[in-house]
């Protein structure tokens, strides 16, 4: 069946099986990998894109459920040359090792940004439950969306986060 | 200390931020999973669903008319294409190893074991086909834990090994041990269960291979961490491809921690699928495979014995493990449990006598091998369970009863009695910092005040040391291990004066593309921007035996500096030839070649570059080109040391433990990048923080995975574990160029003994308890507490 999807600011139609999850719709169908698959039980976060804004685990979505709806994912953040504040804090803090949870940290993170411009240690680590990472003891993660949240604090609005 | 001590690094010791780093924040990693080749088909496998079963017959054709599916494979397949079983890599005397074959033939001996492969036009359908495809399985008597397999009348998992034993292993003298016995003025005894882990990298194993008939070449794409272990094995041993044929590529991988070192029966199925059927197939795990086929970490059952005099100082430590191996043994399995363990069980102490005794045992569960630390953390566990029970046992503070004990500055370098020789180390500053930093006694004074109130407070300090940078090929060799542990390094500069780095080592997430080139930098004295490490692929480099065992800094780094100097020496003849001087006449400093004395005659690198390139005027006799190979083999291993605290509170109403502080201070000699150091530590205390309290690979008797998910298999969050405080001491390795030790696996190695002894170290306090076995899971914990308070008359339910 036919789907459209605005995947970072970009409608795109494809036919996909009524199964199709969003992850895969937008991995194997976009060609966007990076948005990763970490687990099969929606706990390990690293799907996590927003749909309309907010933070969705994109292997718990249909991809018929997202028709109509505008998807962002890692790519849609920043660019090497204009990155987005989270995607700052996390190079300048060491948030990352492997980078295989990275995408999704960035994508919950900014949902928590986007409600709380200045969250606490505690708030951050409650928001990030969602999503594992194996590397960094995720110390540098706390750090990093902190860094970020000074960025943004500072009016330093770069890449393409401001709309959602 | 959080800088080497060099004064004229411009790059080594830096807090650099990665050069790799742009891409894995932007999404534009390269994942295995990522990669699509045209045409491509993809696989999935069939997996038993019983520990241990004869496979009677399985019906193709219960799916070969099913859409899009193109071939089902079986054991058959694979013996009709006569490939060889999968290898192990390290032989012990008279090791009993069973066939282990890519596709299980007669016979599944685990959970997960693959009894056959579904190739179809995409991954959804070959999951369909998978899940419907008959297998007629009669389930055989099976057993998962490595006591109940020893005993007599257990199921025998190989009929090739009797008695489920495959090997006897023991180092140090018994002997010696029990005379120290014989006269001790105190001796403890504890009984420790070091549990099953899941090493859960959270990119999950892919591969994609491809052939092309004409020229008889194979290309696999695989997680790996060592591709060129895998190409070795694939070729020379399992599918009989001529080497230089077959080029493995290990793009970014997502995370490893020793369950990506391994030949997968995956990746023989792949390649002998895109022969078979002339078209790439790629087949990627689900979160729910790799729990039933990464190989898994740790299973210990293990007794431990000290003794010590009326002064309290360590006479003896006996230990007996049995080793849980699994259905298999794969490439270092043997070597996990007896000389990456048992070698390490001196701790940093000085110990007239150890003895250890080591069985390993078959059993119908995923098979078991090196996972972060490998063994090292089961030594450091047995010993500093049993150094803070004895100290319990003396009434001494865990922490003065170990520095009465340890090896002294003076004693380096210091044979252990089995066997290793620490080459350097100097424990006591560790220990020190470690105690100013958490401030121990107010610790101390805040659990006394804490103490008979629902909120109890437990601190530890532990101190290990461990071996790595593997490792000296001639040592390994007589033990048993069927590989070199040297790493090459070929350094090519380009006419233009940029430089690309090629290592055999690899990084998944370890930063390898800036701690190179920062060594680099320094020793051409150029730009860091104008290197670039290439890793991962055996087309490019000469070769290599990968990243596990903390090695890529030690060895990979040290090959690098070789090679390195290879090129500054060149470089410096064709600057002096330029310059119309004698060599000797020749310095490089602040980025140029000049004639001492001479400052305003000076040559670039890139000056320099360009006419090793051009050769329209070199030196007499000298080859053009500027580019140099070397292959490093060390001298021995390394020993990183260090003390980690931990610091838990518990909630006697409900059993529930938070880890509320955690410090360490590790010494890995100079830092190439603090920043990566340190992320490397915080990493490895949280997964032996994980180890402590929550993950558990459990089984039920007969081999069943009861944790075979993230539902069940339970990993620290971001909320679970607090900021780590850590520090520094710098005690250069002796023989290494760079003086660098490995810090990858320290903080697994020290911080699943630092959070157990805290947790154990309130209820000792609290209620007498001298033992618990990980993972101290609330319902544990409240269970052990109500149990003592019934013991000593209070009331179960109060």
């Amino acid at each position: 069946m036919n789907v459209t999807v605005n995947v970072n600011g970009k409608p795109y139609t494809r036919d996909v099986e009524a199964r199709t999850l969003l992850v895969h719709f937008l991995r194997e169908d976009l060609l966007l990998t990076g948005t990763h698959v970490g687990c099969d039980t929606s706990q390990c976060g690293a799907c996590t894109v927003h749909v309309n804004g907010e933070a969705v685990k994109s292997c718990t979505v249909l991809a018929v459920q997202a028709d109509g709806m505008d998807v962002k994912t890692i790519e849609g953040m920043g660019t090497p040359g204009d990155l987005h504040p989270l995607q700052t804090g996390f190079w300048e803090k060491h948030g990352l090792q492997c980078g295989y949870c990275t995408p999704g940290m960035i994508m919950a993170s900014a949902e928590l940004l986007k409600h709380n411009a200045n969250p606490s240690e505690e708030e951050i680590r409650y928001h990030l439950e969602g999503n594992y990472c194996r590397c960094t003891g995720y110390h540098n993660i706390v750090k990093a969306v902190q860094h970020a949240a000074e960025i943004m604090a500072q009016g330093g609005q770069s890449g393409q986060a401001a709309d959602d | 200390m959080t800088s080497n001590e060099s004064k004229t690094d411009k790059y080594f010791g830096q807090a650099l931020k990665r050069k790799e780093d742009p891409r894995f924040i932007t999404g534009a990693g390269n994942y295995t999973d990522d990669i699509v080749i045209p045409g491509m088909l993809h696989a999935a496998m069939v997996r038993s669903p019983y520990p241990h079963a004869k496979i009677n017959g399985i019906n193709k054709d219960s799916v070969l008319g099913m859409p899009g599916v193109e071939a089902v494979l079986t054991g058959q397949d694979i013996v009709d294409a006569g490939i060889g079983s999968i290898p192990v890599g390290w032989l012990l005397p008279e090791l009993k190893t069973p066939a282990h074959p890519a596709i299980a033939l007669t016979e599944a001996n685990h959970v997960g074991d693959i009894v056959a492969v579904v190739v179809a036009e995409t991954r959804a359908l070959a999951e369909d086909a998978a899940a419907m495809l008959e297998v007629d399985y009669e389930p055989l008597p099976s057993v998962a834990f490595a006591g109940a397999a020893i005993a007599e009348s257990a199921p025998v998992v190989h009929d090739d090994v009797p008695g489920n034993v495959a090997f006897n292993w023991e180092i140090g003298d018994a002997t010696a041990v029990q005379e120290q016995f014989n006269v001790a003025h105190k001796t403890v005894k504890l009984k420790l269960k070091n549990q099953r882990l899941i090493p859960n990298a959270i990119e999950p194993r892919a591969s994609l291979a491809q052939f092309t008939p004409a020229s008889g070449e194979y290309l696999l794409y695989t997680t790996s961490q060592n591709p060129h272990i895998h190409r070795l094995i694939l070729a020379a041993f399992v599918m009989n491809i001529p080497e230089h044929k077959l080029r493995v590529i290990s793009p970014d991988v997502g995370g490893g921690f020793g369950s990506k070192i391994f030949q997968y029966q995956e990746e023989v199925i792949m390649l002998l699928a895109a022969r078979l059927m002339g078209r790439p197939v790629k087949w990627t795990a689900r979160r729910s495979e790799a729990f039933v086929s990464d190989m898994q970490g740790r299973d210990h059952e293990t007794e431990t014995e000290m003794a010590v005099d009326k002064d309290g100082k360590m006479l003896a430590f006996r230990v007996n493990t049995l080793a849980n191996l699994g259905a298999y043994q794969t490439l270092f399995a043997p070597a996990v449990p007896t000389y990456l363990y048992g070698t390490l069980c001196n701790g940093v102490y000085k110990l007239p006598a150890v003895h250890v005794k080591v069985q390993g045992v078959m059993t119908n569960t995923v098979p078991v091998d090196a996972y972060r630390g490998a063994g090292r953390p089961e030594a450091t566990y047995a010993i500093e369970r049993t150094v803070d029970a004895m100290a319990h046992a003396l009434g001494e503070d865990p922490a003065e009863f170990r520095r009465k004990n340890f090896i002294q500055p003076e004693d380096f370098p210091y044979q252990t009695p089995v066997a290793l020789v620490y080459d350097s180390g100097n424990y006591e500053p560790a220990l020190d910092m470690a105690l100013n930093m958490m401030k121990y006694p107010e610790l101390r004074a805040e659990q006394e005040r804490m103490k008979g109130s629902n909120k109890i407070l437990g601190v530890s300090v532990i101190s290990y040391v461990e071996a790595c940078g593997l490792a000296p090929s001639a040592l390994v060799g007589q033990l048993g291990a069927q590989a070199g542990q040297w790493e090459s390094s070929l350094v090519r500069v380009y006419p233009t004066g940029k430089v690309e780095l090629f290592t055999g080592s690899h990084s998944h997430g370890q930063g390898h593309e800036t701690a190179f080139p920062q060594i680099a930098a320094d020793e051409l004295q150029i730009p860091i921007e104008d290197i670039d490490l290439v890793h991962g692929d055996t087309g490019r480099m000469p070769y290599g035996w990968g990243t596990y065992g903390s090695r890529s800094a030690a060895v990979g780094g040290s090959a690098l500096k070789v090679a390195l100097q290879k090129i500054t020496a060149k470089a410096k003849k064709i600057a002096a030839h330029l310059l119309e001087a004698s060599e000797e006449d020749v310095e490089h400093e602040n980025g140029v070649f000049r004639i001492k004395g001479a400052p305003d005659k000076s040559k670039t690198f890139f000056d320099v570059a360009l006419m090793a390139h051009l050769a329209h005027s070199l030196p007499e006799g000298m080859e053009p080109g500027l580019e140099a190979t070397a292959f490093y083999d060390p001298k021995n291993f390394v020993y990183p040391f260090g003390t980690h605290m931990a610091v838990v509170e518990i909630d006697t109403d409900t059993g529930k433990v938070d880890l509320r502080n955690y410090g360490c201070v590790d010494d890995c000699g100079p830092l190439i990048n603090p920043l990566i150091v340190e992320g490397q530590v915080h990493g490895g205390i949280a997964q032996g923080a994980g180890q402590a309290l929550w993950e558990e690979g459990a089984y039920d008797e007969e081999g069943n995975l009861l944790a075979a998910s993230y539902m069940e298999y339970t990993m620290p969050r971001a909320d679970d574990l607090p900021m780590y405080q850590i520090d520094h001491t710098v005690t250069p390795s002796p023989h290494n160029p760079l003086g660098v030790k490995g810090i990858g696996e320290s903080g697994t190695i020290a911080s699943s003994s630092a959070v157990a002894n805290a947790v154990l170290d309130a209820l000792w306090h609290e209620c007498g308890i001298e033992h618990l076995d990980m993972p101290y899971t609330a319902e544990k914990v409240w269970k052990a507490i109500r149990d003592s308070r019934a013991g000593m008359g209070q009331a179960a339910d109060d």
